[in-house]
């Protein structure tokens, strides 16, 4: 059976097709994907370009609202680009940094749950406790921290130019021992195992039996854990970005692009705020739906209320 | 029990030294003590003196020391912007802070308990779905956005209340409070409830499944079999079980209120700690936030403790996990 076949045939797609919260929500999803990953070809402008931008049309309001200009369907920002395009590229480095934020914690946090689990002892011991210690303070404010020692250190040109690796190192570090946890919790029910100790008997090296043999068998909770990680480091983002330590103007996320909007909010511009609001609440919803349904589906013992 | 204790103190007093060494090292490697103290314009031949008789030139550990010995006499060091001691100015507004704090709690126990508990006891009712309808987009809602609509529509639009600032204080003994004012208590608004919207659909949610739970019980299933009132089932025994867990997380929760203060005072400029926080970001006040993040790692460190010793006394449990 190819696996094609046998995903048809899965419990995971007989459940997806009874449920019209999460086909809606993943078509949401895929649509909002596939446009911030071609932004170039489907955006109107590319907002990049400073040649193409006008300062004289900052500030331009929907096109159906009086004075709206007909090239400009949701308006224009501060600094005259077209909003619908610049939410677009917005969207792109916000979903960027967030998957790349999730790609860098997992990894991390996989790896000392993995060591964790595995070895235990007094290694096991250390790292847990690092990941306690972290874990007492909100994540929210180990990535405001962070983000403002890393702009004091590296001053702020140079962090508005490295932002976007910068904020998935902030993001990421903020949140690993989620992952480090949900790890070792099911490395240690694996590793005692009749496979595992098979593998240890044929003589396998520790390596070979951590990253070939279990962890396979450790990754449903961290697929469930990551599509609520990847809501969870988007809003982070924003937050960052809203609070002048993310993205700058220049290449704006859907949170510097609020940020920006904020400030002439009480002049009436109310689109600048609005659209990009709107965009990134969407967003986060159905990813968040898609998380929760992905999680009553592959763990009905967790399903509560 | 005892033993608990300690063992949780110990614990918390190690995870204030390693927030102190966080803080220490960001002050060492990017903070500029001479700088703060004369500024740019002094010759490098007497700031090597000014580093000698300061002690910056000791080792690393030692200086630690030191730093560590101060923070516990209170000292924090100096705030480069304000030219007063970080503790000072931090505790100059902390008052805001905590009084924004303190209505968002009221404000999270009167809505979510009632809302909790009704969507519990009649799940299938209109309104017990809208709330959880709420609640659930309302999690995907970042808590500036909340702020920003409240604004426009309040502020801007509707120009009922203020968007900007705490209004006119009133200082009783020494804390600057906006609750004796009308004006005070108008700016509080917006931000509180702004502020709430954070916790609201998490606490309705928790109060809910808890009270669910406990509905399935075999002894309220006894409780009616008996006869007793609805009431007297729902809220005596019931709701009593309900709110153990749910304080426990309420606790745990008011700390992250704090960390999502520095969102809702930026967008408030709201003068209090967090305002500040951001402030100092940009001035490059080195000494001020390494202070900042000792108080507030402080704040957490003691909910977190008293959460938990509070928590092994009601549930013996917890006591015993941890021990080796």
């Amino acid at each position: 059976m190819s696996t094609w076949q046998r995903f048809k045939n899965s419990y995971l797609f007989y459940n997806f097709k009874q449920d019209p919260i999460a086909i809606s929500s993943f078509c949401a999803l895929a649509v909002l994907v596939v446009i911030s990953v071609l932004a170039p070809v489907v955006a109107p402008y590319n907002t990049y370009d400073t040649a193409t931008i006008d300062i004289l049309d900052a500030e331009t309001p929907p096109s159906w609202m009086e004075n709206g200009n007909e090239t400009f369907l949701l308006g224009t920002d501060i600094q005259g680009r077209d909003l619908l395009s610049t939410m677009i590229f917005g969207l792109r480095v916000s979903l960027l940094i967030g998957v790349g934020a999730v790609l860098f914690q997992s990894l991390l946090g996989i790896v000392v749950g993995l060591l964790a689990g595995y070895v235990g002892g007094k290694l096991d011991a250390f790292l847990m406790r690092i990941a306690d210690i972290q874990f007492s303070i909100p994540y929210l404010i180990v990535a405001i921290f962070t983000s403002a020692i890393f702009k004091l250190a590296f001053g702020v040109g140079r962090y508005e130019e490295l932002a976007v690796p910068l904020l998935i190192i902030i993001i990421g570090m903020s949140e690993w021992p989620k992952y480090a946890r949900t790890v070792r919790a099911s490395v240690l029910g694996e590793k005692n195992k009749e496979y595992v100790e098979a593998a240890r008997v044929i003589g396998l090296s520790g390596w070979r039996i951590i990253f070939r043999h279990i962890l396979p068998n450790t990754l449903t909770p961290v697929l469930v854990l990551s599509t609520i990680q990847v809501a969870n480091a988007v809003m982070s983002e924003a937050a960052l970005s809203f609070l002048g330590l993310g993205m700058p103007i220049t290449k704006p996320s859907l949170g510097s692009l609020i940020r920006s909007g904020f400030e002439y909010i009480f002049s009436g511009s109310w689109w600048i705020t609005f659209f990009p609001g709107i965009l990134l609440v969407i967003f986060i919803l159905v990813i968040l739906l898609l998380g929760d349904w992905l999680r009553d589906v592959l763990n009905p013992k967790l399903y509560k209320g | 029990m005892f033993a608990f204790i300690i063992r949780r103190i110990i614990q918390a007093v190690f995870v204030m030294l390693v927030i102190s060494l966080v803080g220490f090292s960001i002050q060492h490697s990017i903070g500029d003590p001479v700088r703060d103290l004369v500024g740019e314009r002094v010759t490098p031949a007497e700031r090597e003196v000014i580093r000698e008789r300061l002690g910056l030139n000791d080792p690393f550990y030692f200086q630690y020391g030191r730093f560590v010995k101060n923070a516990c006499q209170g000292d924090l060091g100096l705030s480069f912007f304000y030219k007063k001691p970080a503790l000072e100015v931090i505790l100059s507004k902390a008052p805001a802070t905590l009084e924004l704090v303190i209505v968002t709690a009221l404000i999270l126990i009167v809505v979510s308990i009632p809302a909790g508990v009704y969507a519990a006891i009649y799940p299938k009712s209109w309104f017990s779905r809208i709330v959880m309808a709420i609640s659930t987009v309302g999690v995907a809602v970042p808590v500036f956005l909340t702020a920003i609509a409240f604004i426009y529509f309040f502020s801007v639009e509707l120009n009922w209340l203020p968007s900007y600032g705490r209004g006119e204080t009133v200082n009783i003994w020494g804390w600057e409070s906006g609750f004796f004012t009308w004006d005070g208590i108008k700016h509080l608004i917006l931000p509180s409830i702004s502020l709430s919207s954070i916790m609201l659909p998490l606490f309705i949610r928790l109060v809910r499944a808890e009270m669910m739970e406990i509905l399935e019980t075999e002894y309220i299933k006894f409780a009616w079999a008996k006869g007793l009132r609805r009431e007297r089932v729902w809220f005596i025994h019931a709701f009593k079980n309900t709110l153990l867990p749910v304080i426990t997380i309420f606790g745990v929760e008011l700390g992250i209120l704090v960390a999502f203060t520095i969102l809702t005072e930026s967008v408030f400029n709201w003068q209090g700690m967090g305002f500040m926080f951001i402030e100092a970001v940009e001035r490059s006040d080195t000494s001020l936030l390494v202070a900042y993040l000792m108080v507030v790692g402080a704040i957490f460190v003691v909910i977190n403790t008293v959460v938990d010793i509070v928590y092994g006394f009601v549930n013996p449990t917890v006591r015993i996990a941890g021990t080796k």
